[in-house]
């Protein structure tokens, strides 16, 4: 269910070219049960940035109460989110849309997980579970660049991580595509996050098996009243019917909406 | 009865504020929040006679102090309207205005005289200026014959009184509040958003897909307020406003200007509770101040003092 709350940061740092780690706690974090969920946040109080900014949510950790975030610096809003500091809080939304399925998957069962830019950070708590669970899981991870490179340890730590990056300045050059081209087994299931042009390379290489894609659009107000970040539905040839990228995703089903 | 109980045609409203067209959808998502039939009436989005999907994303953008939105109208059509979203909103002891788009006189005719015999629908909104759409919309707020025109058509066939929503992209907003009032308006809304755009700095194009959007927020309220202001020193007919309102003091701005009612659009975006808490608030406000009914404030920005109308139920 949906809450608000007022939450404090306890750490917030810079962990790669404009990417920021951001920790919040609070009590809302008993209510992020799935991976892959996001939250609405107030930057600050007053009018400038006005809009809350959604971000996905990384990991959580209910026994501290705190959840962590990253984000990466584009705009004024988390321009001005990157200058909190510990101590502070920022008003959060949420937990809202609906995550990855963690339980569609079996223990002894290949989970291949793709993630680009700042689409990987809903992956880490994905794989979290999908590991507890005994799933085998596997990352392919791209970025543009060495510098752009974050949480490589921490997949690591859970898996086979694979790392792309377009300007071939670490692991392989190029997208996380020709990463899964070399790919040694059929994974059974994929999850997939990142920008809308990965995302359908990734859901055209494996159109042969299950996946799990989320995706990413401007948003109003992230419960699905305001019809900003809609999609239209696959195979829909009256192009009217549509689904909410906040409310009834971010996260869909291959094949289930147009990317 | 309370500070805040208004009688307004076809409406009686248990408090000024309501929330405006397009920023509410049919009120579903905001009832997991709170209970709707604290507000004071809900303006639901547009209803267009068939379905439509809107223009491609993105289709917000933040502006300082603002938001622009080029939704485009998306709608599940009238025939869903009534017997879904309606007949849902039926389980609430609050007052729907229902917001009336289309693209011909015919289309606003049909649906107006359909929507309007739905039990809760107490009042008709015209939207005639929606600046994001080809056809329609804006097209009528922009001229006053054509406006008048409308009004006069939708008026014979509503079974409700008829609210005509204003746009603020007109050299002269108050004639356009005349012409409607010419055509038998019950009242009129305002503002509309203003039409204005974002640039990406870097690749130099519109950040809407749409190019240009409404602009709304807190940036608009002085707009609204001089809009308010003008046209209600003109014309007899009540005034809902609306335009950044985010707080009591805007919403008791707005009636000091001269409207009988307020609306709460983006600002339910920032904060889904805003419209309680808004409510609250302005009861408190009115209890510290010792204003026996908020109508005692209304059009104070332009009446003599002792001049105040009142308009108490």
């Amino acid at each position: 269910m949906i809450g608000h709350q007022n939450m404090k940061i306890v750490s917030h740092e810079s962990i790669a070219a404009d990417i920021y780690e951001l920790v919040l706690e609070g009590e809302l974090t008993k209510r992020m049960t799935s991976p892959g969920q996001f939250v609405h946040i107030k930057v600050t109080t007053g009018n400038d940035p006005l809009l809350r900014r959604p971000i996905s949510i990384c990991s959580i950790d209910p026994d501290l109460n705190q959840f962590t975030m990253l984000y990466r610096v584009s705009g004024s809003g988390t321009r001005v989110l990157a200058e909190r500091a510990t101590g502070a809080s920022v008003h959060v939304l949420g937990p809202l849309g609906n995550g990855f399925p963690v339980d569609y998957l079996k223990h002894g069962e290949r989970a291949l997980l793709v993630g680009g830019g700042i689409g990987v950070p809903p992956l880490y708590e994905l794989s979290k579970r999908l590991t507890e669970r005994g799933v085998h899981v596997t990352h392919i991870l791209g970025f543009q660049t060495e510098k752009a490179v974050f949480y490589k340890k921490e997949f690591e730590a859970l898996g086979d991580t694979y790392i792309a990056t377009v300007d071939g300045s670490y692991g392989t050059k190029g997208f996380v595509t020709d990463v899964a081209d070399q790919l040694s087994f059929q994974p059974d299931a994929y999850y997939t996050c990142g920008p809308a042009a990965m995302l359908k390379a990734v859901e055209a290489k494996f159109k042969d098996i299950n996946g799990f894609i989320s995706m990413e659009q401007r948003m109003g107000c992230g419960i699905g009243a305001c019809l900003a970040c809609v999609c239209h539905v696959a195979g829909d040839e009256s192009n009217l019917l549509y689904k909410k990228v906040c409310s009834d995703g971010p996260v869909f089903k291959s094949g289930e909406v147009v990317l | 009865m309370s500070r805040f109980g208004i009688e307004l045609p076809g409406l009686t409203l248990k408090n000024p504020i309501m929330p405006a067209s397009g920023c509410f959808g049919f009120g579903k998502e905001y009832s997991q929040f709170y209970d709707l039939s604290l507000l004071g009436a809900i303006m639901v989005k547009a209803t267009t006679r068939e379905v439509r999907f809107g223009n491609p994303t993105p289709r917000v953008a933040e502006t300082s102090s603002g938001m622009l939105n080029a939704i485009g109208l998306q709608n599940p059509g009238l025939d869903h309207v009534l017997q879904h979203e309606l007949k849902w909103l039926e389980q609430y002891d609050v007052p729907i205005i229902a917001n009336v788009a289309g693209s011909t006189i015919e289309d606003y005719e049909e649906v107006a005289e359909t929507i309007s015999r739905a039990p809760n629908v107490h009042a008709l909104e015209i939207n005639i200026s929606c600046p994001n759409v080809k056809e329609g919309g804006i097209a009528f707020g922009t001229h006053p014959d054509t406006a008048r025109e409308l009004t006069e058509k939708v008026k014979k066939v509503s079974s409700v009184p008829v609210y005509i929503k204003l746009s603020p992209n007109v050299t002269s907003i108050t004639e356009m509040a005349l012409a409607a009032e010419e055509g038998g308006a019950d009242g009129l809304t305002m503002i509309n958003t203003l039409l204005g755009m974002r640039l990406d700095s870097r690749s130099g194009k519109p950040v809407i897909a749409n190019k240009t959007g409404g602009l709304s927020g807190p940036a608009i309220k002085p707009v609204a307020l001089r809009m308010v202001y003008e046209v209600s020193q003109k014309t007899a007919l009540p005034i809902i406003a609306m335009g950044g309102v985010s707080d009591e003091m805007d919403v008791i701005d707005f009636i000091s200007a001269g409207a009988s009612a307020v609306a709460v659009g983006t600002a339910n975006f920032v904060d889904p509770f805003v419209c309680p808490a808004i409510i609250e608030k302005l009861e408190d406000r009115l209890k510290e101040w010792e204003i026996e009914h908020i109508h005692d404030l209304k059009g104070r920005s332009w009446m003599d003092i002792g001049e105040t109308a009142y308009h108490r139920t």
